[in-house]
């Protein structure tokens, strides 16, 4: 039989954000996959040496649109570590909270959209009203739904105040029971068994050949979690598990999420309860010269900056690596073999984001965007009749 | 294993390819190798040690290109970067991608943003770039400029 290309995508109804797959298929069977990345690209790493040490925080924030702590989280420690120096331990508890909250909203929007794809809506309702509940909180917080603006090299630019406190926790803990629920509706439920159990395996020795981060990791197997091997911020003063399972397919990395909100919940409550008094901010006036680095686990695995300080006010170069870049590969090795219509939940348990992953744009040397709307809709037509050719596509 | 035995080992084990070894805090070490050395520091790293690949991360100091190559070691809290410095004109180095996977996208991204030809990478297509992207035009180099003065002129909607 005639082995056929499947292209999905760069745009597609089933992916929230712009990537090409290339999928051969054999039958119904997978037999090879490719990525193209590309779609996406800012130039966050090239505009970063262009700004002050201060300005970069705001600039890595808006790398992603969901997890948009993980990225300032892991690129003020980065600075930190140029020093190295410590940071006060209230803002220590302050950046354990936003980075917690934000743990939590990002898994219910992933469970809920693993729903949504497997056709399960009831999952999607549940667990994105649910999410509203946290943003609530992290309005009550931080002042913001989202993009909290909170931290900066040194500490916290805000702090919490005791009133609101009480506020956001209540609110927290409303969530848990029907939270509860939903955990017993996932885990318990004999469709999602049969329509995610052994679908989409990543073994344990790709893993670790794939260096796999976060829930991809710790669903196959390996205990890998940052705030628990390499603690920052608070993780090292509060109790709580790291959540590890065994199987490595879509079920398991669905229940890990799961899992791993309630920890999480365990967490926040526990820093916002235990909220040391003293000062948010170290006060850091400049940056020595030297390099650091600064790791910080986000909801879908470790995010890794890299900063090189030549002694001025902005970084020498500046290097971001999101968990979907390692994690993305592993589609590869989890896809072949499975059938195409489980391809999408294959891909969707890594819960990619591809706008963390590419983070460059083609830019002058004056930071002036190279090509304009009409160039770039020229650009793309050229890319789109390309691709008919290559995939053979009408 | 403790840290020291850790270091030690790789001390031992590679003793004529070392150039520097800088012991920055508790949890960073940086080691600067030989750049024919990168396959078995990275294996021994990798493999015997345990650790897990993080990332490479290239940067362009004007009078080399320098690629450093980050592991964590978890279970003992340590950063190990191994920092190879290669020659501006020709930068060349042996690909890690065939020990193990996680290396594969990152080195095809300091590929074509850097312009470091990885020996005996399975696939060094592009990553990031469009496929128009001219030849031998790397945007992280210092001495980078824009290539398409057309698309310059007609820029601003």
């Amino acid at each position: 039989m005639p082995k056929t290309v499947v292209p999905i995508g760069p745009y597609h109804p089933l992916q929230e954000e712009p990537e090409f797959f290339t999928l051969t298929v054999d039958g119904e069977t997978v037999v090879d996959a490719d990525v193209r990345l590309g779609y996406n690209h800012r130039g966050i790493e090239k505009l970063s040496e262009r700004k002050t040490f201060d300005q970069g925080v705001f600039v890595v924030e808006r790398i992603c649109g969901i997890c948009s702590t993980s990225h300032p989280f892991a690129y003020v420690q980065a600075v930190e570590d140029v020093f190295p120096m410590e940071v006060p331990e209230r803002a220590k508890y302050i950046r354990t909270i936003i980075g917690e909250g934000e743990r939590i909203h990002s898994h219910l929007l992933w469970l809920g959209l693993a729903g949504h794809f497997l056709g399960y809506n009831t999952v999607y309702m549940w667990a994105w009203k649910l999410r509203e509940e946290i943003l609530d909180a992290m309005e009550i917080l931080s002042g913001n739904r989202n993009n909290y603006a909170m931290f900066k090299p040194g500490g916290v630019r805000r702090d919490i105040k005791a009133e609101d406190i009480p506020v956001a926790v209540k609110k927290i803990d409303s969530i848990v029971p029907t939270l509860e629920m939903l955990k017993k509706a996932v885990v318990d439920d004999p469709v999602l068994h049969c329509r995610t159990k052994g679908v989409g395996i990543l073994t344990k020795e790709d893993a670790i050949s794939y260096c796999a981060v976060g829930p991809i990791a710790r669903a196959s197997g390996v205990a890998r979690d940052v705030r628990k091997n390499c603690p920052y911020a608070a993780y090292d003063r509060v109790e709580w598990n790291m959540i590890v399972t065994e199987n490595g397919d879509v079920f398991d990395k669905a229940v890990i999420r799961v899992l791993e909100t309630f920890e999480s919940i365990k967490i926040m409550k526990s820093c916002l309860l235990n909220l040391p008094g003293g000062e948010i901010d170290a006060k850091i006036t400049s940056v020595p010269v030297g390099e650091g680095i600064g790791h910080a686990e986000a909801p879908r695995g470790e995010v890794f900056h890299y900063v090189r300080s030549d002694g001025t006010n902005r970084p020498a170069r500046h290097k971001v690596r999101a968990p979907t870049f390692m994690n993305l590969p592993t589609f590869k090795a989890t896809v072949v073999g499975a059938t195409l219509s489980d391809a999408t939940i294959i891909l969707a348990a890594i819960d990619p984001c591809y706008c963390c992953t590419e983070r460059l744009a083609v830019r002058d040397k004056k930071g002036k965007k190279l090509y304009s709307g009409a160039e770039l809709l020229r650009l793309s037509q050229e890319k789109t009749r390309m691709m008919r050719e290559e995939t053979a596509v009408k | 294993m403790t840290r020291d035995e850790a270091l030690k080992s790789i001390q031992e084990r590679f003793p004529n390819d070392m150039i520097e070894f800088f012991d920055k805090s508790p949890k960073r070490v940086f080691i600067e190798i030989k750049p024919e050395a990168i396959v078995p520091v990275a294996r021994h790293i990798f493999r015997d040690l345990g650790a897990r690949f993080n990332i490479a991360s290239g940067v362009d100091t004007r009078t080399h290109i320098e690629i450093l190559y980050h592991f964590t070691m978890e279970d003992i809290n340590l950063l190990i970067t191994v920092r190879v410095k290669l020659n501006q004109d020709n930068p060349e180095i042996d690909s890690l991608a065939p020990s193990f996977h996680g290396a594969n996208w990152i080195e095809r991204e300091i590929h074509e943003l850097l312009g470091v030809n990885f020996k005996g990478h399975p696939d060094l297509r592009r990553l990031l770039l469009p496929e128009q992207w001219p030849q031998g035009v790397y945007p992280l180099r210092r001495d980078y400029e824009e290539w398409d003065k057309a698309a310059v002129r007609n820029r601003g909607v």
